[in-house]
């Protein structure tokens, strides 16, 4: 059986779809704290640096989704939604001039889905 | 006694050299108030161009504004502040109209902690001094403070006008020009400043960009004609901005995230008196402003053998905050700033309930009736768990406390440190040693002692470990803004004898 850690909701996907058509190649970053933050951010694909203290958790509609080690060990046990609800942002999410935003919704892993991805 | 909501003009435009001009590609975007859900007023959506114009008039002003005296620059400094002091009602009843917060938190902290700083750096440049050294019987070196010439600042939302007032007075009062980008979300207080203060500096000195982060806010950081950036805001943004100050080799300052420990040792309850009573609020302050603050006290760690006790203090006094009509001075907890953190807030108290944690006040949305009932409030929130929970380690951004129990000083440092951030931290204790010690263990760049969210100038404020760096409300901050030219002189008649 597959496991995931993180999917998408139909009206998040059709967003991230949109987003792709106009900018190109994509990648989803996990942001940590503060205002804005604790939210899923999209950017074009060479806008970010990435290295190995980024951990790919899975794909969404072909854009891969990352998320910084230190914040990955308080994360790795919760599966992640990306969603999609009207709001403003002040970061440099793409989707922000459309008056919405990309969020998460967590579920704790079950018992199951831990050993298998995280064990 | 209760206020009601200000008026707006239908839009406002950018402030640009001196003036309000439209945005270059003629769009504008709707701002609401999170209070109610409905209009205040349209705002520039601006795009690079507009940027570019910016940076053309804080160039063409900087080099005479970078020459004017500090007396000069002082006296115009302390103009601002009489003019926010002047109008403080108003610009406290816009903000509150914006940002959603009460209005006894704008009329008694925002507006008059934003007076403060700019006479702060008024007097900051009164008083220092450049330095001079003899190196020898004929050396001297002498080091002259320069500015950097044209510095970007973003700021964010929580605090709309006291974060331009921690960032804009030392970068004007080091003689930089200015364009500073509002959150999107909070655009208001910024507007009505120039409003007031249009006249008061010389045109392009001060510049504000409205729009949106991908496309006003990039070509800001990124703009290869400016010298500086400062941002305030969350990591990957930040990650993203020193990105592009790489590019230009330009110096940037951040100030990050935060999951703030607020620490209660047994002795604050060996006796019930006024300190006591001071402690449990201080608790409770994780409520101040919605829990939109980045030093958020969001951990409660309390010794084990007062737990049942305190907490017991601290949820009673939880639920006696008065949620109702921002605008209304007995009002104590206003509406979080936009639906989306409305969203995410409720989505962290539904984690945090699936983790296991136990609810001991609040844990939902608070709905209030009539023209508030499309707002965005939710109930001040207890969350009892352990500190590897992601409520503990996450920072939610609302009204949302995580508490836990410690043995021994040893457990409560483990637990205080183990988080990615450093920003604030809380030490309440009657114990002398404690009082140093503790403080000095904490790895954050703001440890108050005995009291929780002062936010005074001259007290400097920063992050350490994912937090950030610079510190701001203080002189320091005045060298994050200049560059140091020193000219090493020689009295010295005869040549070196090496040609």
């Amino acid at each position: 059986m597959n496991f995931e850690r993180v999917a998408i909701t139909k009206e998040a996907a059709k967003i991230v779809n949109e987003l792709k058509a106009k900018h190109g190649e994509l990648i989803f970053h996990q942001s940590g704290g503060c205002c804005d933050g604790s939210a899923p951010m999209i950017f074009e694909k060479e806008d970010m640096y990435l290295d190995e203290s980024d951990i790919l958790l899975g794909a969404l509609e072909g854009v891969n989704y990352y998320m910084n080690q230190d914040q990955f060990e308080y994360w790795k046990h919760t599966h992640l939604t990306v969603d999609i609800t009207e709001g403003r942002g002040s970061s440099f999410s793409l989707e922000i001039p459309l008056g919405i935003r990309f969020i998460i919704h967590s579920r704790i892993f079950t018992e199951e889905e831990n050993t298998a991805l995280n064990k | 006694m209760s206020y009601s909501k200000p008026t707006f003009k239908e839009k406002y435009g950018n402030f640009i050299n001196g003036k309000f001009v439209d945005p270059v590609g003629g769009a504008y975007f709707e701002n609401n108030s999170p209070i109610d859900n409905t209009l205040i007023a349209k705002y520039a959506r601006s795009q690079k161009e507009d940027v570019d114009n910016a940076v053309a008039a804080a160039n063409a002003a900087q080099e005479a504004w970078g020459n004017t005296s500090a007396a000069h620059r002082a006296a115009l400094l302390n103009k601002v502040a009489d003019i926010i002091e002047a109008n403080l009602e108003e610009f406290a009843l816009v903000e509150t109209c914006d940002n959603g917060k009460a209005i006894r938190e704008t009329l008694n902290a925002d507006i008059p902690l934003s007076i403060d700083h700019w006479r702060y750096f008024a007097a900051v440049i009164r008083a220092e001094e450049g330095s001079a050294t003899e190196l020898d019987a004929n050396t001297l070196s002498m080091n002259i403070k320069e500015p950097l010439g044209i510095v970007a600042q973003i700021i964010p939302w929580n605090f709309p006008l006291l974060m331009l007032s921690w960032k804009l007075p030392p970068a004007l009062a080091a003689g930089n020009c200015v364009i500073l980008k509002p959150a999107e979300q909070t655009p208001s207080t910024a507007t009505l400043l120039m409003e007031k203060i249009a006249e008061v500096f010389p045109p392009g000195v001060v510049n504000i960009i409205h729009g949106f982060g991908p496309e006003a806010g990039k070509p800001l950081a990124s703009h290869s004609g400016v010298n500086k950036v400062a941002f305030t805001g969350e990591t990957t943004t930040g990650q993203l901005i020193m990105q592009y100050a790489s590019k230009n080799l330009n110096p940037v300052t951040m100030e990050l995230g935060g999951k703030s420990p607020n620490i209660f040792f047994n002795s604050v309850m060996d006796e019930d008196d006024a300190f006591l009573d001071k402690a449990i609020e201080g608790a409770v302050l994780f409520a101040f402003n919605q829990g939109e603050v980045c030093t958020c006290p969001s951990r409660i760690l309390v010794q084990e053998d007062i737990y049942d006790k305190f907490m017991e203090r601290v949820v009673a006094r939880t639920k006696a905050i008065n949620q109702t009509n921002p605008y209304d001075v007995n009002c104590m907890m206003g509406a979080q700033a936009s639906n989306d953190q409305y969203e995410k807030i409720l989505s962290y108290i539904k984690i945090g309930k699936d983790e296991g944690a136990k609810v001991l006040a609040g844990g939902e949305a608070c709905k209030l009736d009539g023209e508030f009932a499309n707002g965005y409030y939710i109930q001040p929130t207890i969350l009892e768990g352990h500190n590897k929970m992601r409520v503990f380690q996450e920072e939610i951004f609302g009204p949302v406390v995580a508490v836990t129990k410690f043995k021994d000083e040893a457990e409560a440092l483990e637990i205080a440190n183990d988080t990615l951030y450093g920003l604030g931290a809380g030490v309440w204790t009657r114990d002398a040693h404690q009082l140093y010690q503790i403080p000095r263990a904490i790895k954050a760049g703001r440890v108050w002692v005995n009291c929780y969210h002062a936010y005074p100038a001259h007290a400097p404020f920063g992050g350490y470990k994912k937090s950030g760096f610079g510190r701001e409300t203080h002189l320091m901050m005045m060298n994050h803004y200049r560059q140091t030219k020193n000219m090493l002189i020689s009295y010295d008649k005869n040549k070196l004898g090496f040609f």
